[in-house]
């Protein structure tokens, strides 16, 4: 009997101990070969940047020429003063903007170039004087009396990051410095609000983050304009050639390109990358027929129907097989002999002066009329004929600037804005738009590393390598750079940063190995687990529920003995 | 780790019926029907093999095997054969000295027979089944033919008939032409949406494939999707802009020069079908391989153009083929191709990762083409060492810069003739591409397209170079499936479409037609006649053609469109026996081990030439190179030169190259041994009974040509004569391609994991069990039970009242 129960202890022992080891050893060891690997991610810091508190911070820069202002006050101006706004577009993201303002007199040079003919020159002059960084602005106010602008001006904004503000009439003189100050300080606002960004630029900035309004359908139409921000952008130039036998046709696109696109570009270098390519395609046709209207003895194409004009021709556009940049197509169509003069109508009726149109994040067609070309039947087919350049790149710039996103929103009354010249754009434009494309950067990039820290949050499948553990870092620390950088002022710096955040989080958004083992359904498992864990496990249940009562019994005995 | 391999069996499961469904859908395409037929045809062919080598005035000419002896064999040969003169003599001793420096020789040269025929003898049964078919149809078509020919005489009555009917017909199909013209208007719709399609493979944003598709379907929803509105131009912008530009502006230089040929040959064979090849060439004085970047397209096409910019190519020669082209039984093609796809590209020497950049490239490509390039990686691309050399201008000799692929397994169909057709300046709109419609092409024996990219030279003295973009498209037109059994072939014919004029952006538009073995009309008939003849020497010999020029109007005569109409006349045409073709097949039995042969032909009746035979095997066949046999007419023929890259498993394919010399008038065998290897069961392809492929074996040889070779380059050429470069008269480059090889693999029954995972867990489960039963369970010895008969006993005595023991 003593043997029996040694025996029986001995094996209840082992049974326990198996199930020890199963328990202990086991189901780790199974549980460690079967989990998908997952690096580590800095999930703390993705969560802080999914709630974005972005303040962007401007150096604004006043000097008040001769006679702006009395000793008096020139003494009590303060030399710096900042001023803070705070806005919060939705419950993760609030906006902060800060003016820092400093406040001097001109310098003798800086007088002298102040008293220039005309406001262009003076620009001109007070940009050879001091180049002010990106992202600053400079605003020199002159007095009532100055016949620098022309009546009724106020405010003359140049090529640069300066701005030349008339003193308002009645505050000239007696007033101390403060009246001066809040005088001046709505004004200057207003225009670093032009020069730099508003409210509205950094909200449509945002959208890809924040879930605007529905407003208006036309700032909807506004917003969805321009191209998103990439880090590189195509653009082909593609002549339409319907009709190689009536017509041959040359353009000098290579000179075009030179003399037209390519200043805008180097303008707009640290924005992006940007690749020019042209080509021309003969046989391409519109897709629809433009209807002939004998009232202009010409053939008119419809603002309603110009949505189905491009589809036959895009399909032999073809997208660059080398790079996967979004692609600015830019078509010019010469309509054959048959079908010419072609006009577009707007949806008033009203043909286009330019004949063109454009569509948004798409690129733009414009409509080359040649029959005046044509002789009057003498000249033997084909005929050569020689584009005129000048005329289409005109059209074709206008289109680039509004895909790009370089806004040229109209001037408060009483500004003169000076129209841009051979570069195609002004240093503040330039500035403009990266202040709103570091936002959008910014913006985008949170967006998708928060998405991704969610999606791998719900989906316990998705295999996180080390190399997408380390572009998810490295996202994290150029967006920390960024904001930083926006906070400094330091325009340049951050949208560099941003650039690189947003390259790093989609590499690591869209990395093929994320899928590889995504779809596993759960049953399919267990219908291979059950075989080999179902008769391995019910006998160490099975066991363990007879240990357990046996167990129990012993301890009712027990009770039952003492009772 | 188990547990792992289980969810991977699992996903593979799921992908096998995803991939295998895709399949099904390409196999219901009419190719596979082509495929099928073509197969058929071949093993007729090879029952004629046989006769072959038997011609007993030839055997006589010459068997030298040792290179030393070749001079007094052939000499001797040439004595029993008759006369020759002295010159002649010379001139072959010359030669053959030529030939004994065969490296220096193949270094230059490379050549091009090929000869189909005996597919592989792994499914003997079926095949053995369907040539007795084949056997049996043959001689109901000797039945037929000999019908025919009683019919004919009675035809001959009945011809002036016919020629007023024929009249009648002519006069019927040009209206049928001209109403076709208006169906291709719709047809060209039609096509617009089919490319649409298409493009949706390519590699596109899928937002725009999707709009496109609404776009196509519901114009309305896609006006909301896309708002299109006037360009507004406030009159400063076009003003501005307007301002001249400063005086920085540089004189921009001149246009470069670019110029567009096409060209269509047609060759009437002599079994009766006919061989189209049609040739597009582009040339462009553009420097490619410099440093200022090319980007501005006129006449070539931009999408290859910045391919070839990008991933710095010097030459890119990429070929997709449909059906193998039977040598013995059509002759040599102008531009031979591998059955499947092929891709051979020499990078310029400024690439550092030239591994990475053909990665690269060829997912780019297969993008552009549509195809399966993207299978493409290191198991399958090799590096030759001497058989595919630069085609274009520049003396590069660091294979390290050559990539070559072939996949055999490709399918080739209109999904890659539209992205083809759109490299086309004229598309397919204008021009000799209009008659290039994908229901009639691919309704062919034998489809070939192909595009060569390469730099020649700009002028004779080759100071400046352009880059040359040919695309080549052959097709064979079968006599029975096309021409419904009649000898009778037009343009319409074979295409459903007739010529109306030229591409207008082609500097110069015609059509050749092959009359070299019909001087006086008397093989077949041509109309309309042209009064335009010209000579080109082709493959080594010289050859007269019909021309065609589209440029010009007459061409066209009255009716204003050109259906070219070749009556055959005669049934029974020679072809000349093509100097040099070959055929592969694996033999051995069992699932272990096999041979493959390769049999190259010389039929020179007393000239040896050398080859280089490259081919490359997948790894997964082991070849065991101490195996390897060369023999010519029973004895060793031993190769001058052989380069062997051994496999590595899942890295790269054997690769074995060897310069051969082949006898005169004789048989050259190779042979060697392999071994399959058991793959995984991740790397089996979705059907592995159907058997995997191995690339046609490559053939490159300079093979001495009948007429001088014009090695004059300067020389305006028709194009189909001008393509591989020729250094020397009296031979000419070719290569000639063998068939691809089905071999049967190993094959797992592939519900055996399941079996598997099921029978070691229950093993697993009953050997467990037992060891935890010993463990835990308590053993007790059992009082023994009396044995029988002591039970026996104890009845006996309780029945007779003893006490029990």
């Amino acid at each position: 009997m003593a043997t029996a129960e040694v025996e029986r202890k001995r094996g209840q022992l082992a049974a326990l101990s198996i199930a020890v080891v199963v328990v202990l050893v086991g189901v780790p060891l199974w549980w460690r070969t079967t989990e998908t690997y997952r690096a580590w991610l800095p999930v703390n810091q993705i969560n802080e940047l999914a709630e974005l508190q972005l303040q962007l911070s401007v150096d604004v820069e006043v000097v008040f020429s001769r006679g702006t202002l009395t000793p008096e006050q020139q003494k009590k101006v303060p030399f710096t003063r900042t001023q803070e706004e705070a806005q919060k577009v939705d419950d993760d993201t609030t906006l902060r903007y800060r003016y820092e303002s400093k406040y001097r007199t001109a310098n003798i040079m800086e007088e002298d170039a102040l008293k220039q003919p005309t406001a262009a020159e003076a620009d001109l002059s007070l940009h050879t004087l001091s180049a002010s960084p990106c992202g600053s602005v400079v605003v020199y106010v002159i007095p009532e009396t100055s016949v620098l602008l022309p009546q009724g001006v106020d405010v003359y904004i140049g090529h640069r990051r300066t701005a030349v503000l008339r003193m308002g009439a009645p505050m000239s003189v007696g007033k101390n410095h403060k009246q001066l100050l809040a005088h001046l300080e709505p004004r200057i606002t207003q225009v670093v609000q032009v020069m730099s960004f508003s409210h509205t630029d950094i909200t449509a900035a945002l959208s890809d983050r924040v879930r605007l309004s529905p407003g208006s359908k036309e700032s909807l139409a506004d917003s969805m304009r321009s191209f998103k921000s990439s880090p590189g952008y195509e653009i082909t130039f593609s002549l339409l050639n319907p009709d190689p036998k009536s017509h041959r046709l040359d353009w000098d696109i290579e000179g075009a390109v030179h003399s037209y696109i390519q200043p805008l570009l180097t303008k707009l270098a640290p924005l992006a990358n940007f690749s020019i390519d042209s080509q021309i395609l003969y046989y391409a046709m519109l897709g629809v027929n433009p209807r002939f209207d004998s009232s202009l003895e010409a053939y008119t194409l419809n603002a309603d129907s110009l949505a189905h004009v491009i589809n036959p021709v895009e399909a032999r556009l073809g997208s660059n097989a080398a790079s996967s940049n979004p692609v600015l197509n830019f078509l010019l169509y010469v309509p054959d002999a048959h079908h010419s003069p072609l006009y577009i109508h707007d949806h008033q009726k009203q043909p286009v002066a330019s004949n063109a149109f454009h569509s948004p994040r798409w690129g733009g067609i414009m409509v080359y009329n040649v029959n005046d070309l044509y002789g009057r039947g003498e000249t033997p087919l084909p005929v050569n004929i020689n584009i005129n350049m000048e005329k289409v790149m005109g059209v074709f710039l206008a289109q680039l600037r509004l895909m790009l996103g370089v806004q040229s929103s109209p001037a408060p009354p009483g500004f003169l804005v000076e129209p841009c010249g051979g570069a195609g754009l002004a240093d503040w434009e330039l500035d403009r738009l990266m202040w709103s494309r570091t936002v959008e950067n910014v913006a985008t990039a949170t967006t998708t590393i928060t998405s991704l820290a969610q999606l791998l949050d719900q989906i316990g499948n998705i295999v996180i390598n080390d190399n997408i553990a380390s572009q998810v870092s490295s996202t994290v620390t150029s967006l920390q750079l960024a904001v930083a950088e926006l906070e400094a002022g330091n325009l340049g710096f951050a949208l560099q940063y941003s650039k690189e955040a947003i390259l790093a989080s989609e590499r690591a958004f869209f990395d093929p190995s994320l899928l590889h083992l995504l779809y596993f359904p759960d049953d399919q498992k267990f219908a291979i687990y059950i075989p080999l864990f179902l008769p391995m496990c019910v006998p160490i249940l099975l066991s363990l529920i007879k240990i357990a009562s046996e167990a129990r019994q012993r301890r009712k005995l027990k009770q039952s003995k003492k009772d | 780790m188990a547990a792992r391999r289980c969810l991977g069996l699992w996903f593979f499961l799921i992908t096998l019926c995803v991939v295998s469904t895709g399949a099904d859908v390409l196999h219901t395409t009419p190719v596979t029907g082509t495929e099928s037929s073509a197969a058929g045809t071949e093993t007729v062919v090879a029952r004629e093999q046989p006769e072959a080598p038997s011609d007993p005035g030839e055997h006589t000419a010459a068997e030298p095997t040792r290179e030393g002896e070749q001079n007094d064999r052939t000499r001797g040969g040439e004595q029993t054969r008759g006369q020759p003169t002295r010159e002649e003599e010379q001139e072959q001793e010359q030669e053959q000295e030529k030939t004994r420096e065969g490296e220096e020789l193949t270094r230059e040269g490379e050549q091009t027979p090929a000869q189909p025929t005996r597919e592989e003898e792994e499914e003997e049964e079926e095949q053995e089944q369907t040539r007795g078919e084949e056997e049996l149809t043959r001689e109901e078509e000797e039945l037929t033919r000999e019908e025919e020919e009683l019919t004919k005489e009675e035809e001959e009555l009945t011809a002036e008939e016919e020629e007023q009917t024929r009249e009648e017909e002519e006069l019927i199909r040009e209206e049928e032409e001209l109403t076709t013209e208006e169906e291709e208007l719709t047809t060209e719709e039609e096509e617009l949406t089919t490319e649409e399609e298409e493009l949706t493979r390519e590699e596109e944003e899928p937002t725009r494939k999707e709009e496109e598709e609404e776009q196509q379907t519901t114009a309305q929803q896609e006006e909301q999707t896309r708002r299109w509105e006037a360009t507004e131009l406030e009159e400063e912008h076009v003003h501005d802009a307007a301002v001249p530009p400063p005086a920085a502006d540089p004189p921009s230089p001149p246009p470069s020069k670019d110029d567009f040929q096409e060209e269509l040959v047609i060759r009437p064979l002599h079994s009766g079908d006919i061989y189209a090849s049609f040739q597009f060439r582009t040339v462009w004085d553009a420097d490619f391989m410099g440093d200022q970047k090319v980007s501005h397209y006129r006449l070539f096409p931009k999408s290859l153009g910045q391919v070839i910019t990008k991933f710095s190519v010097r030459e890119l020669h990429i070929s997709f083929t449909q059906g193998y082209w039977r040598t013995m039984q059509w002759g040599q093609p102008y531009l031979p191709s591998p059955p499947g796809a092929e891709l051979w590209v020499w990078f310029q020497d400024t690439v550092t990762d030239v591994d990475g950049t053909w990665k690269e490239l060829t997912n780019v490509l297969s993008g552009i083409f549509c195809a399966s390039l993207n299978f493409i990686d290191s198991t399958n691309t090799v590096q030759p060492s001497a058989s595919f050399k630069p085609l274009g201008i520049g003396n590069v000799t660091d294979h390290s810069f050559l990539r070559y692929a072939t996949l055999p397994r490709e399918i080739v169909c209109t999904e890659n003739l539209t992205p083809w057709k759109k490299l086309l300046p004229c598309g397919s709109k204008a021009g000799l591409s209009v008659l290039l419609k994908s229901e009639k092409l691919f309704h062919s024996t034998f489809h070939s397209q192909a595009v060569h990219v390469r730099p020649v030279c700009q002028d004779p003295q080759c100071r400046t170079t352009s880059m040359e973009l040919r695309q080549t498209l052959n097709v064979v037109f079968d006599l029975h499936t096309s021409g419904q059994g009649k000898r009778e072939w037009s343009l319409f014919k074979m295409f459903s479409r007739t010529l109306t004029e030229g591409c207008p952006l082609a500097s110069s538009s015609k059509v050749y037609v092959d009359v070299t073995d019909n001087p006086q009309g008397e093989q077949f008939e041509l109309s309309p006649a042209t009064p335009l003849l010209t000579q080109a020497v082709v493959l080594g010999d010289r050859r007269t053609y019909s021309v065609y020029d589209l440029t010009q109007q007459a061409s066209f005569g009255s009716s204003r469109s050109l259906n070219m109409l070749l009556r055959w006349k005669a049934a029974d045409g020679e072809m000349l026996r093509p100097l040099l073709h070959s055929e592969r097949y694996v033999a051995g039995y069992g699932l272990q081990a096999g041979e493959i042969h390769t049999l190259i032909y010389n039929h020179h009746p007393y000239r040896a030439f050398p080859v280089l035979l490259l081919s490359a095997v997948p790894w997964y066949l082991r070849l065991y190179i101490h195996t390897l046999t060369v023999s010519s007419k029973g004895k060793d023929n031993r190769p001058s030169y052989i380069h062997y890259q051994p496999s590595k498993d899942r890295e790269r394919p054997h690769l074995l190259e060897m310069l051969l010399q082949l006898p005169p008038n004789s048989v050259t065998e190779v042979t060697v041994e392999f071994e399959r290897a058991l793959l995984k069961w991740t790397e089996y392809t979705p059907d592995p009974n159907h058997g995997f492929y191995v690339g046609s074996s490559v053939i490159s040889a300079l093979v001495p040509s009948v007429v001088a070779m014009d090695t004059n380059s300067t020389l305006d050429r028709p194009l189909f004569s001008s393509f591989f470069p020729c250094k020397e008269e009296a031979s000419y480059f070719m290569r000639v391609y063998t068939e691809p090889l089905l071999v049967n693999l190993p094959t797992p029954d592939f519900s055996m994991p399941y079996n598997v995972i099921c029978l070691t867990c229950t093993v697993v489960a009953v050997g467990y069990g037992s060891l935890y039963n010993l463990l835990t369970r308590t053993f007790q010895v059992d009082e023994p039970s009396p044995g029988l008969a002591k039970r026996i006993a104890n009845v006996i005595r309780r029945f007779r009242g003893v006490p029990l023991l």
